[in-house]
């Protein structure tokens, strides 16, 4: 097959199927509707309030999928034993944050649940660098430890408003709004001090986990750091290891995310091109025992990656007339395509056709005209 | 290079003062001519003046690195940017305000006429008071006098305007004033370049602030 037809989206499906097959992951497929009251139950977990629901024929109200993890993990049974590898190649429909109207998303990715450990974060951190080395070899992945943040703020205080608050600013890395808040709920300056401290936390692995060792306190602060030291440590044998950072910004959401969160970037698109996490608490939500950890990647979104504006639409228009063989014509097409050259086919040149040679067809065949 | 998003505008040209003192300049950006664009190449900038209320829009899909927005314009649309620095100007506060006569009535639902419409709903939620938004997009002081709506959300620098059209301020929602925010994903890969210009508006903010003490 010429990989030149191929979009890049639809190589890099190609690709990341190899890439975690490598690893032991199964191809899971699965349907584009689930029953509504199912995303009803997890509404809080979707990136978007807006489903697109309609009526099946026995009246049930369905919805288009709007998310992958919520499905594998419904299906998942920890009966099996073990650890459970998947991925998959799915569309979902969410309604987008800068349109605010619904799109159609491609996403790839992976889930791992079961009884995992450091060893199977580690596994997930590093597919999901080749995913985004495979994409572009200028690429960041940025990682976290929800157990930093949340045993932060726990030492701080408990109440679930100034824990939204901060968790805002920390996400937009924005430090002079943390003292006004902390004055607000009665947090104390040095805790505000401390606050603004690790926002401005951020970059090179070593650097941050140096940093980042003063703040640390109590049992679950603690834990996550260890888990930060081990996972730096396994990336620094990496050839990436300089494209893999921490940043504390990705806060995600708390209630059902814990432990590992990361998110992966390629220069030359403005958004979240890769976004994963450990979400133990999502599976036991649904009733699921074990811990899982996952990541998708935006497909969609590298169509604007390499853009290089097409000069022509086709190589060849080849003109012929009505009394022209339709078997000599095929035969033309083939002849002239033989190199990878794209034909034509016209009775009169199209306005807006843009072209790099005009051929028409005569009795001694195709002659170039123009 | 760092491209730069700046209001249009005298907020603007103030906040490009400030980048012109912190080491940025680009003293073209003075007599844009039909000029949109300009360029310091040594100081590795671009800037380019945009409405303000578009500011939030060229950083959030990355065609700027790094801008200035209201934090008016920053709670209305909740665009996913970091918000880096506040440049302590165009300070003014987001209020409620209403004739000087007006007293809530609790018992009915509260008009409120506003150009900030998710401002408004959010801090009404916070109070749970039930409130009926009517959506204007300029002179909105008009509204409670003409019986249109109850009272008023916008913004509210000097209260010369309300006094003028005997009204007051009854609650200030918010405090606003200029921040500095920068596209996610560009900051990765820009983190030096960015900030260091984080810095150095960072240092004008302070000595600013030393100054008016």
């Amino acid at each position: 097959m010429d990989e030149r037809i191929l979009k890049n989206d639809e190589r890099a499906v190609f690709a990341l199927r190899e890439i975690y097959r490598k690893f032991g992951y199964q191809p899971y497929k699965m349907g584009k509707f689930e029953e509504y009251d199912f995303y009803v139950r997890n509404k809080d977990f979707l990136l978007s309030d807006s489903i697109i629901t309609f009526n099946d024929t026995n009246g049930k109200l369905m919805a288009l999928k709007p998310d992958v993890t919520l499905s594998i993990i419904k299906n998942y049974s920890a009966e099996k034993g073990g650890v459970s590898r998947v991925y998959y190649n799915e569309n979902v429909y969410r309604v987008s944050d800068s349109t605010h109207s619904y799109k159609e998303i491609m996403q790839t990715g992976l889930e791992c649940f079961g009884d995992i450990g450091i060893q199977n974060y580690v596994e997930v951190l590093h597919l999901a660098t080749d995913s985004l080395e495979y994409i572009s070899d200028d690429f960041i992945l940025e990682v976290s430890h929800l157990g930093i943040l949340s045993g932060l703020l726990k030492n701080a205080s408990d109440d679930s408003e100034f824990i939204y608050a901060i968790t805002a600013c920390i996400g937009e890395k924005n430090a002079h709004e943390i003292p006004h808040i902390c004055r607000k709920y009665g947090v104390s300056t040095e805790f505000s001090d401390k606050l603004q401290m690790f926002v401005s936390i951020y970059g090179e692995r070593s650097k941050v986990l140096s940093e980042l060792r003063p703040l640390i306190e109590g049992e679950e602060m603690e834990e996550a750091y260890r888990e930060l030291e081990v996972i730096s440590a396994s990336i620094e044998n990496s050839p990436f290891k300089d494209k893999i950072i921490f940043d504390f910004s990705i806060v995600g959401n708390m209630k059902f995310y814990n432990g590992v969160v990361f998110r992966g970037f390629i220069l030359g698109i403005p958004d979240v091109v890769l976004s994963g996490g450990q979400y133990d608490k999502l599976m036991k939500r649904n009733g699921k025992t074990g811990g899982a950890i996952g990541f998708a990647v935006y497909l969609d979104l590298l169509e604007r990656m390499n853009i290089q504006k097409k000069d022509v639409d086709v190589d060849i228009v080849l003109l012929y007339d009505e009394n022209e063989i339709p078997g000599r014509l095929i035969g033309t097409v083939m002849q002239l395509s033989k190199d990878g050259s794209s034909v034509s086919l016209q009775k009169t040149v199209p306005e807006t056709l843009r072209y790099r040679k005009l051929m028409k067809m005569t009795d001694r065949g195709a002659e170039v005209i123009g | 290079m760092i491209n730069v998003a700046l209001p249009k505008g005298r907020l603007g040209e103030k906040v490009y003062d400030m980048f012109e003192s912190a080491g940025f300049p680009c003293p073209q950006v003075r007599d844009p001519g039909r000029k949109l664009i300009f360029e310091n190449e040594e100081a590795g900038v671009r800037f380019f003046w945009v409405k303000p209320s578009d500011v939030a829009i060229y950083v959030e899909r990355g065609a700027a690195d790094i801008g200035v927005a209201g934090k008016d314009i920053l709670l209305e649309y909740s665009p996913d940017v970091y918000e880096l620095l506040d440049l302590n100007m165009g300070k003014c506060r987001m209020c409620v305000a209403a004739p000087n006569s007006f007293a809530d009535d609790s018992g009915k639902t509260l008009r409120v006429a506003t150009k900030f419409v998710n401002i408004a709903r959010n801090y009404y939620d916070s109070i749970s008071r039930d409130i009926d938004i009517i959506e204007l997009h300029g002179s909105i002081e008009i509204a409670p006098i003409l019986g249109l709506s109850d009272v008023i959300v916008d913004i509210v620098e000097t209260g010369t305007t309300l006094k003028e059209n005997d009204l007051k301020v009854f609650e200030t929602i918010v405090p606003i004033s200029a921040r500095l925010i920068a596209n996610k994903a560009n900051f990765k890969f820009k983190t030096m370049e960015i900030q260091g210009i984080v810095n150095g508006l960072k240092s004008e903010v302070e000595k600013k602030q030393v100054e008016e003490k």
